[in-house]
């Protein structure tokens, strides 16, 4: 077993893990941040996807002794007070419908809109290639990502 | 799917991911980041009794000049190599290849050194450091070893690395003015690896090419070289890359399975060769 | 809007803007965006044990041996069971829709008895008291196989001499079935051209983001059961588990919580459901499990999967006589809840909005060593679209007519509606040609067959195509007596109760059980309208057995069909009731009063008015209600109904083909669809946009591919490639509205739609833009390889 902390959300969390133990089993099983799903096995539908130390990350693609030390925000982590301006743009465009994307999907989007505030349709696409969709065509996801960094270069004037 | 039960150690330094690796024998593997073995692992295709942690050993990470190359850590990551300025600079074929690996958030973990030690006949890494003439900074038990790239790739998934080495750099010659390059990467949706990709390296002088470089990915069991083609090239002007991309697939044994029978991929090389070729070429 | 509909049937001469017809940002994703979502395997179980299913990694063989004693004795293991250990506890699952008197139904247990027939068979569970433990115990029960000789291929498994799944059936066919309509011969003997071809509607896995779960507690020292599953059938899964396994139904409570995603998937009664609750019951402790995406590959149904003989009849100046059509239906290894029944749901379809003398259809189901298929999205019914659509744009390419044309040369007018169809169906309204016109306005058809002619005359190595889509499909199943007709052993009725609580608001229990499709919001707005509340004052309550005692669920785009009228029904129940009791209160003339808003008032006297929230309050203390009436305030409505929907639209694809690589690219995208009354535009369109995806991937992308061994070869989303957002472009979307008659909301069903519509658009078009070469049909997926092979057989002369 090995000793890990790591800061979720904001705040510290300790614990003992097996070496295989995946960070997202984790998340799930030890600190009960149950809103970060699991879809394959392959590292393929980016269901997972958190952020690690500020960066996009699949976390059934890292072990969580991996994670020690870090820094991790997972979809429940990212509102601070109020939503963030991508979960907000989710709702508006109706960019979700089953919804177990949409942890990964916006956690990805907000890394994308971090490097890049101002995205064409195009680099959003790419943004969002490693998560899986199943439902909305990424019609609508593509929106909201714009309409999010509209608000978001908005606020930052 | 969970893993099988491994051993893991996080060395501080080099020397001791060596020791640990050698120490851990043949079923030790090193673990860079992951992002190749982790899936692996969970489908228990993989079940190494140690991994050796190398994704935080600062001494692998990074891009440095050398003179007249530039040498790439093998614990950089992706996102990291593509953006670096050096790697723009002087080996754009580089940022331009490792932009079409997998994913954001993979390339955030997965690593330069990672994806050409794992050696995946589809991956297209190996091409371009095969086409531009990577050396291979190879550390183990017994010191420093160097391996030019086209001894490195072996055979399917395999490398000259020995089990108690560890792939430590690749330093990559800066090709100088007047070579351009491009990649053509054929899948079939974004996420999926490349049916074929051709990597093309073109220096062109007084209006025709005076020599080009070849590479061809997922063609036979590791990356190759299209030396025909390459050999047509020199001296040859806009007219003459289609004859010398008829000559692409020569020598090649590419595999047949779910994605493409071999036929298609050397019908392929042919035409994304030209297509490489041509762009890389700019006439 | 071609046509516009008076939005909110349900309320007349009211203020207020209605509810129905907007775009209501959906109540459900407040708790989605911020991960505070309770998935199945996000319940919480204290000690529940984790079940780990043994499958065959081969797909035909005799168990000679199960050695579980390994397994057994590893820490955390509590026990292991092969399907001899759990004797009467392995049962059966069940096949609901015994399509002919004579259909060959086999066992099929949730543990292989004797032998496994399809990879993933499952030949034991292991229980631990962790999911890791159990992983690994799996791979510690040690099984011989004898292997046998696989079918994969339905023509092989269909000749002598063929490896028999079945043998005490003695033979692979599970059923042929002949539906006649008209003198077919007679009507091919009076037409001047017919066309024939082979269409290969392939196998298709549904890969529902969320993997299927299920977790089963037993509740305190009573013999009750609490299931939760990701199910789309919470309550049809209620009735089978208990005809399956003993329990009592009235002892069993069944909850579909957060659901992600079905697509028909998640419409069944799985072995792993049963296995759950046999054994929460036999070791009373809570048992759960969750699929990994390796198991849902092979162990969760698949779809399409027929072989589609189609032949058309035509006059020279392109009327169509008669349509023929002969499917061989991939079975799988067993039949699951409707597997047979899934080419039926096509039979009436297969003649599409299109006017004929003459449709023969046959069907032969066929077993092969395959996971077995059931519903996926459109079942049947896009595979007829895909077949009549396919075989019309070959007609039109035959006649040298522009496929538009063609269609609209044998279209049932809209004058004519109500229409019988060839294969008995009256389809109540529609307008092909407004929904049409509008489609080729938005797509700027006539500039893209210039440029597809540039580029024709100029041999362009990429070269644009056409595909033209105009469909119907029936919805809102389903009548309960057409199904039994069709020996469909359910109904289709949907049930709705409506309570006005004591301070006025509202509990909108239904029998639908969402899993991405927005009821809460799209119920919430119905009941807005028909009671004058606000939206947010309306939970919608489902999914639950407990809860929902009633219901029929969710699938076939029926939800807003079927259940959409028990809303309405019952919503109106309670405003009949209230309005009693306000006249009452106000010692006026229930003929007196008009209910507007929300608010009862006296015709001509403004002044007396109440509200429905006051006369809720009022039915709850009941101090003063007329004589005889019972206190509180609601309505139930269970509604069978009428008969079903006919959505319809025309979609058109502008497909880029390089015709160097074989690569074939969706360009643009238009649809313009008849829905008939939107109740949320926002959503409606997110139902076409994910519709329109899933068919294109049918068309481009997706395939599930077996080898001779019966492996599957592509097992993971590594090898089943499903579009990314890199791989599709945005759509263009609109309406036209041609409410339906049979149903009082005027509306129709939309789940299905754009799947059902847009495979043929993309194949048409891929194939429109290589007729120059001699192409006249590509086999799906359209891939590169297909693509480019085709084209090399056509230059080679070699075309079929």
């Amino acid at each position: 077993m090995h000793r890990i902390s790591v800061t979720v959300n904001g705040t510290t969390r300790e614990g003992e893990v097996e070496a295989r133990t995946l960070l997202v089993h984790w998340l799930r099983d030890s600190l009960g941040l149950a809103g970060t799903p699991i879809g394959c096995d392959t590292s393929n539908c980016g269901a997972c996807t958190v952020l690690m130390d500020g960066r996009s990350v699949k976390s059934c693609s890292v072990l969580a002794v991996q994670a020690d030390g870090s820094e991790v925000t997972t979809i429940q982590g990212l509102a601070n007070g109020e939503w963030h301006p991508v979960q907000k743009a989710f709702k508006e465009c109706h960019a979700l419908q089953c919804g177990y994307c949409t942890p990964g999907m916006i956690t990805a989007a907000v890394d994308l809109l971090g490097e890049n505030p101002d995205p064409t349709e195009e680099e959003i696409r790419h943004g969002l290639e490693g998560n899986l969709c199943r439902c909305t065509g990424y019609h609508n996801i593509v929106k909201a990502v714009e309409l999010a960094a509209g608000e978001m270069r908005e606020a930052a004037k | 799917m969970i893993p099988a039960a491994f051993d893991y150690v996080r060395p501080g330094s080099l020397d001791e991911a060596v020791r640990a690796l050698h120490e851990g024998g043949e079923d030790a593997k090193v673990l860079a980041g992951g992002q190749s073995l982790m899936p692996m692992l969970r489908m228990r295709l993989a079940t190494p009794s140690l991994l050796v942690d190398c994704s935080r050993l600062g001494e692998l990470r990074g891009v440095r000049d050398d003179g007249d190359a530039i040498v790439i850590g093998a614990g950089t990551p992706h996102h990291e190599v593509m953006h670096d300025a050096l790697v723009r600079a002087h080996a754009p074929l580089i940022a331009t290849v490792t932009a079409t690996v997998a994913d954001p958030a993979i390339r955030h973990r997965g690593t330069f050194g990672g994806s050409l030690a794992h050696a995946d006949p589809a991956a297209d890494l190996p091409t371009a450091a095969l086409v531009l003439g990577a050396q291979f900074s190879i550390v183990g038990p017994g010191g420093r070893r160097t391996v030019a790239a086209a001894d490195f790739f072996t055979d399917f998934f395999t490398t000259a690395l020995a089990a108690d080495e560890i792939l430590e750099s690749v330093r990559i010659p800066k090709l100088g003015d007047g070579w351009s390059f491009d990649y053509q990467k054929f899948n079939r949706t974004a996420q999926a690896w490349a049916i074929v990709g051709v990597a093309a390296a073109v220096r062109r002088s007084n209006g025709s090419i005076a020599e080009a470089r070849v590479g061809l990915t997922n063609m036979g069991a590791g990356p190759l070289r299209a030396s025909a083609t390459e050999a047509a090239l020199a001296g040859a002007g806009a007219d003459g890359i289609a004859a010398a991309a008829e000559q692409a697939a020569q020598n090649t044994s590419p595999t047949s399975d779910l994605h493409a029978q071999a036929d298609f991929r050397q019908h392929l090389a042919r035409v994304l060769t030209r297509r490489a070729v041509t762009n890389a070429a700019r006439f | 809007m071609t046509e516009t509909t008076e939005a909110g049937t349900a309320q007349a001469g009211t203020a207020r803007t209605p509810a129905i017809g907007s775009p209501v940002r959906r109540k459900e994703d407040d708790r989605l965006v911020t991960g505070q979502t309770t998935w199945t395997d996000n319940v919480a179980l204290p000690g529940a044990l984790h079940m780990g299913l043994v499958r065959s990694p081969i797909a035909h063989a005799r168990i000679t041996g199960i050695d579980t004693s390994a397994a057994k004795a590893m820490p955390g293991v509590v026990d292991v069971f092969t399907a001899a250990d759990l004797g009467d506890d392995n049962v059966k699952i069940p096949c609901v829709w015994p399509v002919t008197d004579d259909i060959v139904m086999p066992d099929f247990h949730s543990l292989a008895v004797d032998k496994v027939r399809q990879v993933g068979d499952v030949v034991a569970v292991v229980l631990a008291q962790d999911k890791v433990t159990a992983e690994d115990a799996i791979e510690n029960v040690v099984v011989d196989y004898d292997p046998l000789p696989a079918v994969v291929d339905m023509e092989a498994a269909l000749a002598d001499g063929s490896p028999i799944l079945h043998e005490d059936k003695g033979t692979n066919q599970c059923y042929t079935m002949n539906f006649p309509c008209g003198d077919y011969e007679a009507a091919k003997a009076a037409s001047d051209v017919v066309v024939s071809r082979r269409f290969i509607n392939q196998r298709l896995i549904p890969v529902a983001m969320e993997p299927r779960a299920v977790a089963c507690s037993p509740m305190g020292t009573s013999e009750e059961y609490t299931l939760w599953s990701a199910t789309q059938v919470p309550h049809v899964l209620r009735v089978l588990l208990a005809l399956s396994t003993g329990v009592p139904e009235n002892q069993l409570r069944v909850i579909a919580p957060d659901v992600g995603g079905g697509f028909g998937s998640k419409l069944q009664m799985y072995r792993e459901e049963a296995l759950a609750l046999v054994l929460a019951r036999r070791l009373g402790r809570p048992v759960r499990w969750t699929e990994t995406r390796s198991e849902n590959m092979v162990a969760t149904h698949h779809g399409r999967d027929q072989i589609q003989d189609v032949e058309i009849a035509a006059t020279r100046d392109g009327t169509i006589k008669g349509l023929k059509v002969a499917l061989t239906a991939n079975m799988g290894a067993y039949l699951q809840i409707i597997t047979p029944g899934i080419p039926l749901l096509g039979m009436f379809m297969y003649n599409g909005i299109y006017k004929m003398d003459a449709y023969d259809f046959s069907c032969t189901g066929v077993f092969t060593n395959t996971t077995p298929t059931d519903a996926y999205r459109g079942a049947g019914r896009p595979e007829a679209t895909y077949a009549i659509e396919r075989i019309v744009d070959e007609l039109a390419a035959e006649l040298g007519m522009d496929p538009i044309e063609l269609r609209r040369k044998n279209w049932i007018a809209h004058e004519e509606f109500p229409y019988q169809t060839i294969s008995g169906l009256t389809y109540d309204t529609g307008n092909y040609e407004a929904a049409t016109e509008k489609a080729l306005e938005l797509f700027k058809y006539d500039e893209l067959r210039a440029e597809q002619q540039r580029r024709r005359e100029s041999n362009d190595l990429v070269q644009l195509g056409i595909g033209v889509s105009t469909f119907t499909e029936m919805c809102g199943l389903a009548p309960s007596r057409t199904l039994g007709a069709l020996k469909y052993v359910a109904g289709g009725w949907e049930n709705c109760t409506i309570r006005v609580l004591p301070l006025g608001k509202v509990e909108l229990v239904t029998g639908t059980s969402p899993h991405g499709q927005g009821h809460v919001t799209s119920w919430s707005q119905i009941a807005s309208d028909v009671l004058g509340v606000p939206v947010e004052d309306v939970e919608v309550i489902h999914g639950d057995t407990a809860r929902s005692p009633y219901g029929m669920d969710t699938y076939g785009s029926r939800s807003l069909a079927v259940g959409g009228q028990a809303i309405l029904r019952a919503g109106q129940k309670v405003v009949e009731k209230a309005k009693l009791i306000a006249a009452h209160q106000m010692e006026a003339n229930p003929d007196d009063l008009e209910f507007v808003d929300g608010a009862f008032r006296v015709k001509g006297d403004p002044e007396k008015s109440t509200t429905i929230q006051a006369v809720a309050f009022e039915a709850f203390t009941a101090h003063n209600l007329p004589d005889g009436m019972e206190p509180t305030l609601s309505g139930e409505s269970t509604v069978d109904p009428a008969d079903f929907s006919f959505p319809h639209g025309t979609h058109l694809a502008a497909m880029e083909v390089d015709t160097e690589t074989g690569k074939a690219t969706l360009r643009s995208y238009v649809c313009v669809d008849d829905v008939g009354v939107v109740v949320n535009p926002l959503i409606v369109e997110g139902q076409v946009h994910g519709g329109i995806a899933q068919g294109v991937a049918q068309a481009l992308y997706e395939g599930a591919v077996y080898d001779a061994d019966g492996n599957l070869l592509t097992a993971s989303m590594a090898d089943y490639l499903l579009p990314t957002a890199l791989d599709l472009p945005s759509f263009v979307t609109d309406r036209t509205v041609t409410p339906s008659t049979t149903h009082p909301l005027g509306t129709k069903g939309v789940g299905e739609a754009g799947t059902i519509a847009s495979t043929p658009a993309i194949i048409n078009g891929v194939v429109d833009a290589l007729r120059p070469y001699g192409v006249n049909d590509v086999p799906m997926p359209a891939s590169p390889e297909h693509v480019w092979r085709t084209l090399q057989a056509a230059k080679a002369g070699g075309a079929a």
